[in-house]
């Protein structure tokens, strides 16, 4: 193994951790998507919110009362012992857009899953990541009864900048799954390229 | 900070609201009541912020057999997890079914007992590494 002192010192390599957010309307497969590439069965995760609306790292016995939990879906792709994937489904709603801040901080990029019967359930995550400038790729995920549409039409519905990359999806299979995640982390690659064009190689 | 507590007007859910009732998905947990766990500890200012992806990994001293009287039994389970595999913060809340917060206060007391370290993701500011994006690239489709 190439990597670091892997002697019989039985340290363990510390791998590189990247994570992945996944967006979308309620309902619309997030979940399932995750599923379907995680080597873990999504695991869930709980974040207390205070009543104030933000999320209580301060665990102060007097002022946290009564809290809620929102719970995020996560899975893991193991890509090399020292190079670890994390999928982060987002919690559904818009008012949790301060626990999607903490997943987006250091993300590498994000799907934005749609459902074509209902596309605007997906306008809140395509403001979001275009605001913050997060690479990330809309994966239509083809119900069986929904129409299909060209991608052009999925792209202008929503607006998005022509480099946005537009797939077809089943989030339930492991190797369109795949797809859309090299479309993500390809994205994201063009990105870097680009806002370092001047600079000389 | 009194007040805080006679404010129920905003509690989300109330039946018969369907403007509440949009707030939660049904992937939104039950209403807690606040962990004794930490004891009331705030999560030290010094401390950074324990990323969701950050690696807990084992220091030499977590094999230390006397330990164990010094930590409480979710201390020890942490060790003993992350002894078995590193794992994520998020992974370990969600293997020891525990919200997010508490097991950064957990981990941060281990850290600061040298106990464990944790590993660093990315800045966020910073543009990611091409060279491990393509790695990234690389491994998917190897999947
Ligand atoms: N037919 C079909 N059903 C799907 C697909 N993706 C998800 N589902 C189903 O749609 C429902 C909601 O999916 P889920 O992943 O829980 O959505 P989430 O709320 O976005 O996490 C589940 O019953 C899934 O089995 C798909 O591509 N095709
Ligand atoms: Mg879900």
């Amino acid at each position: 193994m190439a990597f670091g002192r892997s002697s019989r010192n039985r340290r363990p390599v510390e791998p590189v951790t990247l994570k992945i957010l996944v967006a979308g309307g309620f309902g619309v497969g997030k979940t399932t998507l995750v599923g379907a590439v995680s080597e873990i069965r999504p695991l869930r995760t709980e974040e207390m919110l205070s009543e104030a609306g933000r999320p209580v790292d301060d665990l102060d016995g007097v002022e946290a009362k009564t809290t809620t939990t929102v719970a995020m879906d996560f899975g893991r792709i193991t890509l090399r012992e020292d190079l670890v994937l994390y999928l982060f489904g987002t919690p559904g709603q818009d008012r949790f857009w301060f626990l999607w801040d903490e997943l987006a901080q250091g993300a590498l990029g994000a799907v934005v899953l749609a459902d074509t019967r209902r596309l605007e359930d997906c306008f809140a995550a395509v403001d979001y990541f275009e605001r913050r400038e997060i690479p990330f790729a809309v994966a239509v995920n083809c119900f069986e009864g929904a129409d299909r549409f060209p991608t052009e039409t999925v792209q202008a519905a929503l607006d998005l900048d022509p480099q946005v990359p537009v797939l077809m999806c089943d989030a339930r299979d492991r190797s369109s799954v795949r797809d859309v995640l090299v479309a993500v982390v390809e994205h994201a690659v063009a990105r870097v390229d680009r806002l370092r064009e001047p600079v000389t190689t | 900070m009194d007040g805080m507590s006679a404010d129920t007007s905003r509690t989300p859910g109330t039946p018969g609201d369907p403007q509440s009732s949009r707030w939660y998905d049904a992937d939104a947990g039950p209403v807690v009541r606040p962990y004794a766990m930490t004891r009331g500890r705030t999560s030290s200012a010094s401390r950074h912020r324990l990323d969701l992806i950050a690696i807990v990994m084992p220091e030499p001293a977590a094999d230390d057999p006397g330990r164990d009287q010094m930590l409480s039994p979710e201390h020890v389970e942490i060790i003993e997890l992350c002894s078995e595999m590193p794992q994520s913060i998020a992974e370990l809340a969600a293997g020891l079914d525990l919200p997010v917060g508490v097991v950064r206060v957990l981990v941060g007391d281990l850290v600061e007992d040298e106990l464990v370290h944790v590993t660093r993701p990315v800045p966020p500011a910073e543009l990611p590494d091409v060279n491990i994006l393509r790695e990234v690239i690389n491994g998917l489709r190897a999947l």
